[in-house]
């Protein structure tokens, strides 16, 4: 029976030849991924039912991230259960500060991440993974539990959305746009519990950074997963990031496998595309919006604080001053130490940004540039909920790094063309 | 008597529910005073052990957070009923052993203060108040199975 790349992982993992959408199914999970908020429940509740014992302690990846360093008390204490927890386990690859990055960014970035795998983590954007063509979804605290413990998980077989996205982008439009313009056409639920399978040369045209960014807002669609095919883009950024377990296994959809819907994309014709609050599928293009005044830009996250977003954001900063309270966050130790490297942080330091340590920070409300009341910012994160970044009656607005830094320069939304 | 506490909208997300600034604990009592903070900060002082949450399409989008159903189950609501979930909220709720209920259009015909019913496993909500009862497909097998067990990991203690 011809399949979806999905289904076929799916399948791979849970001992059957095949599985189709709606079927219920028992898998083998390759990695778990655990951060500082959603896993110290999971840890507690394992204690309270005496199951407090890890399954295998090579296939999970630790990172204190959302609140990292910790930001107060409370996270405080969540850091040191999930340090203590860690160390008594004997958790292989764990990440602690001064290691620690964004999870999405530190765990394909540190070779922890393969095509063909399953993948889950107690975060909504472990769809993220599925740009390496692996199976990866978020979770919560009990299920994380649940496959700490025993390695499996049960899943519904997802339905497969193919995205068939075709044209080269033009200049000054990014991965970023995409995805914000495809959101903007399905909506936030146009993809609910169904797989969104991207491909199209203007994927096949794109960096790993930028595939990414893509797979990282399946969620914001609703989606299970994200994933895309492997091709030479992908093998190339494995040899230069695998050093764990180097080997792993390429499925691919079958031509005839049955999608659900073919949407079809021409990216050629976008244009910057910014999502204005309260929800990621506000896109607008630049044009309609370009002029409204912010107070703050961000630029970081599991979306966009990788080392391509911040060589973008410091070509249009450079030589320039910010007009508004600019924050740089680049999401991994290893992305601080390349952007130092390449004097990008003189850039950023030149503009009048703040350059922060790695952490989720305030992309989810955290710290390191929340919100007062009023406060508009233009932020390359991937949601723009009430609240999200602070206060219940701030606003959010999703944008490429390209159109965060030129509003930067600007104080209000701007066509990061004009800089280019 | 239980009763109803209404939202006429659709994607209600896991900000809302419980914001993240609240995330640097995993206490539900603490997680449940704070518990529809950013949509109705009167929640907390109106609802009663054994309420509902009756709200429109795709309810608890965005984040994984399991928070967002302890800060529910912390304020004693014994069901959400909406016109359709989230997954991951839809998979968090199951593994809490939290009844979770799908009727697509039920904001638009229940109102609040009235008071209701869930026979979860025939798949009637009875609202009392205005004397009808709304047919729901009961949650599959399994789904229940977990449920009644009190989640997935009491179900997995057990075996």
């Amino acid at each position: 029976m011809s399949m979806t790349i999905t289904e076929k992982i799916l399948a791979a993992h849970s001992g059957q030849k095949t599985v189709k959408p709606g079927q219920l199914i028992n898998a083998d999970i390759d990695v778990i991924m655990c951060h500082d908020v959603t896993t110290p429940a999971a840890i507690t509740m394992l204690a309270e039912k005496g199951m407090d014992h890890v399954f295998d302690t090579e296939k999970i990846v630790v990172t204190p991230d959302h609140f990292q360093p910790a930001k107060d008390i409370k996270s405080a204490e969540l850091h040191k259960r999930l340090d203590k927890w860690c160390k008594k386990n004997k958790i292989k690859h764990y990440y602690p500060v001064g290691k620690a990055g964004v999870c999405h960014a530190l765990l394909p970035e540190q070779g922890h991440i393969r095509p063909g795998e399953t993948i889950v983590g107690g975060d909504s954007h472990t769809c993220t993974y599925g740009a390496f063509g692996a199976f990866s979804t978020g979770i919560g605290s009990t299920d994380l539990a649940a496959a700490i413990a025993t390695g499996q998980l049960w899943f519904r077989v997802p339905s497969t959305i193919k995205f068939v996205l075709n044209g080269k982008l033009s200049h000054g439009v990014y991965s970023k746009d995409v995805i914000l313009d495809i959101i903007a056409r399905i909506g936030t639920d146009g993809a609910r519990y169904q797989a969104m399978e991207f491909t199209g040369s203007t994927v096949s045209q794109m960096s790993m950074e930028a595939r990414m960014t893509i797979t990282n807002m399946a969620i914001e669609a609703g989606g299970k997963n994200g994933i895309m095919p492997v091709d030479d883009i992908t093998k190339q950024y494995l040899t230069e990031h695998l050093k764990h377990k180097t080997e792993y296994t390429i499925y691919e959809s079958d031509p005839d496998a049955d999608y659900d819907r073919v949407e079809e994309f021409d990216c050629a014709a976008l244009e910057p595309t910014v999502a204005l609050p309260h929800l990621p599928s506000g896109g607008k293009p630049i044009s309609e919006v370009a002029g409204m005044e912010m107070d703050q830009s961000y630029i970081g996250s599991c979306t966009n604080g990788r080392i391509e977003d911040l060589r973008i954001a410091a070509a249009i900063l450079k030589g320039h001053k910010v007009a508004i309270r600019t924050i740089v966050v680049p999401a991994t130790p290893e992305i601080w130490k390349q952007a130092m490297d390449e004097k990008l942080f003189d850039i950023f330091y030149d503009a009048g940004c703040v350059v922060s340590a790695p952490t989720c920070g305030a992309c989810l409300g955290g710290f390191m540039g929340i919100l007062a009341a009023h406060e508009k910012c233009v932020s390359t994160t991937n949601r723009n909920f009430v609240g999200r970044m602070g206060h219940p009656e701030s606003g959010v607005y999703l944008a490429s790094p390209a159109t965060a830094a030129a509003s930067a320069i600007e104080g209000k939304l701007t066509d990061p063309r004009k800089y280019m | 008597m239980p009763k109803a506490h209404v939202y006429k909208r659709d994607h209600i997300n896991t900000d809302e529910i419980i914001p993240a600034r609240y995330l640097n604990v995993d206490a539900e009592a603490e997680l449940a005073q704070h518990c529809m903070e950013d949509i109705d900060t009167e929640f907390v002082n109106k609802v009663q052990p054994g309420d509902f949450i009756v709200a429109g399409h795709d309810f608890g989008c965005g984040s994984s957070r399991e928070h967002a159903v302890w800060a529910i189950r912390g304020a004693k609501v014994a069901a959400v009923i909406a016109g359709s979930f989230a997954r991951i909220f839809y998979r968090n709720a199951i593994n809490c052993g939290f009844l979770v209920v799908e009727l697509p259009g039920i904001e638009q015909k229940i109102k609040t203060g009235d008071e209701l019913e869930i026979d979860a496993k025939n798949g009637k909500l009875i609202n009392k108040t205005q004397n009808q009862t709304y047919d729901f497909t009961p949650l599959p097998d399994f789904a229940l199975e977990i449920i009644n067990n009190g989640g997935l990991l009491n179900q997995l203690a057990k075996k």
